[in-house]
């Protein structure tokens, strides 16, 4: 396998190096891995402080700036960041209106953020917790560590972000963070299995003429392998497998996510499905972003993610946003 | 009695072994995890070798608890919290005498387990590191070899469990069949303990 790397154990520090060449409205520490907008703290406001293993970019670096997140702490390739990461990222945004840390429901990120939050609230720093989940292929049950956080993350930030950027207090935002996440809902699938740096070969093996229907974004296999599928019988299962855990009464926010080495002539192709299949069962889309947002680093797949707005979640998406990943309406 | 020398090799052990064997912790990490386990653990106690001979600690206490605080800082994903919880909080039961028994690390040993088992929420039979370190404990009370032959034992019956806990239990029934990389990692710490135990010289290589 190749790749575009000198060795996997720089991978992470190389990657923050470059994204901060090429954005100085970021304030990119190499050494202890945050990325902060250089402005923060920013008087008033709530910060909000994210972070996960790499691999997924453009989440969450790519996302750091005003409208979104303040900071974000990249671990390495598919591992949690540490806490010593998340204490610095919420020092360095907390203004004293505290902090929120958005996390997406994987036993690491969600022990870490834990050790973290202790730590910056020793240090005199209020923090909240919103716990992104909105997968539907994982089954949620009292006996496994629950549905996995994938798509619904950029809802999350893109909302409570805009939220904290209007000056709204820190259990507003957080009560908007666990709004916008209740009401979304992803499903993923992959075409071929992805390549870790450290690993250098695929991580499951998945045969030519086959797909893995209900992955996450971390290179593991999904619910089910089936032969291979047409955008359209896909469009079919996936928003099929959404609206039975969902029944939205509202307009959604629709995200067709690649997951990395899909082309966009495909993913607008798999929009135009999805958008046949959700008009077909009566949902209307009043917002819809196609791209690669949520990745998993060379995997071939893409994930749709709905998310049921109403009037306030819609004004607060609309909102601008200026990031390396996400930017409009400024 | 064993004192913080005995605590620094096994420390310097577990090193050893995760750097000789993380490729096969990363290989069992793959078909039902994201393949890092090894590189993650690898980097960890390699920077714990590294700090315990930096700063040598003079209890067995505050060797355990320095080794912790340092995996937390290191590892990320899951394994940093909850293996660096079980080590400090294995510290910290041992209090800052400067020799220890070999009950009062049993007991300690079992306090840490028990904290990871809290923080975790993982039970027996989960397919977690869980299971090789409860059987380890138990047996530790009879000698440092009846607890890496109960690890290891351990680590090897959840091939054929279900996983309920960490990133394996996504996968549903399709975990079974294969060797958790958890288990097998705490397993190899136990038998790092019986190497201090056994060849003390051979344990700093």
């Amino acid at each position: 396998m190749k790749m575009l790397i000198n060795v996997a154990e720089t991978v992470v520090a190389d990657a923050l190096r470059g994204m901060a060449a090429a954005h100085p409205e970021l304030t990119v520490d190499v050494e202890n891995r945050v990325v902060v907008r250089r402005d923060a703290p920013v008087a008033g406001k709530v910060g909000l402080v994210s972070g996960g293993g790499s691999g997924h970019e453009p989440l969450h670096g790519g996302f750091v700036g005003p409208g979104m997140l303040s900071a974000a702490c990249p671990g390495e390739v598919f591992t949690s960041p540490v806490p010593d990461q998340m204490v610095r990222a919420a020092a360095a945004v907390d203004s004293g209106a505290g902090v929120l840390f958005i996390v997406k429901n994987y036993t690491g990120d969600v022990l870490n953020f834990d050790m973290a939050a202790e730590l910056a609230e020793d240090e005199g720093i209020q923090i909240a917790k919103v716990l992104v989940n909105d997968d539907v292929a994982v089954t949620d049950s009292l006996y496994t560590a629950g549905r996995r956080g994938t798509g619904a993350t950029l809802f999350v930030e893109k909302i409570a972000g805009a939220a904290a950027e209007e000056g709204q207090p820190l259990e507003r935002v957080e009560a908007l963070a666990r709004q916008v996440n209740e009401n979304s809902r992803s499903f993923g699938v992959a075409l071929s299995a992805c390549t870790t740096p450290a690993k250098g070969s695929p991580t499951f093996d998945l045969p030519a003429g086959e797909l893995e229907l209900g992955v996450g974004i971390h290179g593991e296999p999904g619910r089910e392998r089936r032969a291979m599928m047409t955008s359209r019988e896909i469009a079919d299962f996936s928003v099929h497998a959404l609206l039975e855990d969902m029944h939205p009464r509202n307009p959604v926010l629709l995200l067709v996510n690649g997951m990395g080495a899909t082309p966009l002539l495909e993913l607008y192709g798999f929009n135009a499905e999805v958008q046949r299949v959700l008009t077909e069962r009566g949902v209307a889309v009043a917002r819809t972003l196609v791209g690669n947002y949520v990745t998993s680093l060379d995997m071939a797949g893409a994930s749709v993610t709905l998310c049921q707005v109403d009037e306030e979640l819609l004004r607060l998406y609309d909102a601008p946003v200026k990031t390396p990943g996400l930017r409009w309406g400024v | 009695m064993l004192d913080a020398d005995f605590f620094r090799r096994w420390m310097t052990a577990t090193a050893a072994s995760v750097a000789r064997e993380a490729e096969r912790l990363t290989a069992l990490d793959s078909p039902i995890g994201d393949a890092d386990h090894g590189s993650n653990l690898h980097r960890g106690f390699t920077a714990v070798a590294a700090v315990l001979e930096k700063e040598a600690p003079d209890t067995p206490g505050a060797v355990l608890v320095l080794a912790g605080r340092q995996l937390i800082s290191t590892v990320g994903g899951a394994s940093g919290p909850l293996y660096g919880t079980l080590l400090r909080r294995t510290g910290k039961a041992l209090g800052d005498t400067a020799e220890v028994s070999e009950e009062q690390l049993t007991d300690a040993l079992r306090a840490g387990v028990d904290a990871v088992m809290t923080l975790g929420g993982a039970a027996p039979g989960d397919k977690t590191m869980i299971d090789s370190l409860v059987p380890a404990v138990d047996a530790l009370a009879e000698s440092f070899t009846a607890a890496r032959t109960a690890a290891e034992e351990g680590a090897l019956a959840t091939t054929p469990l279900q996983a309920r806990k960490g990133r394996a239990s996504y996968l549903g029934e399709r975990s079974i069949g294969h060797q958790d990389p958890g288990a097998t990692s705490a397993a190899l710490l136990i038998a790092a303990l019986a190497t201090a135990a056994e060849a003390p010289e051979a344990a700093d290589v």
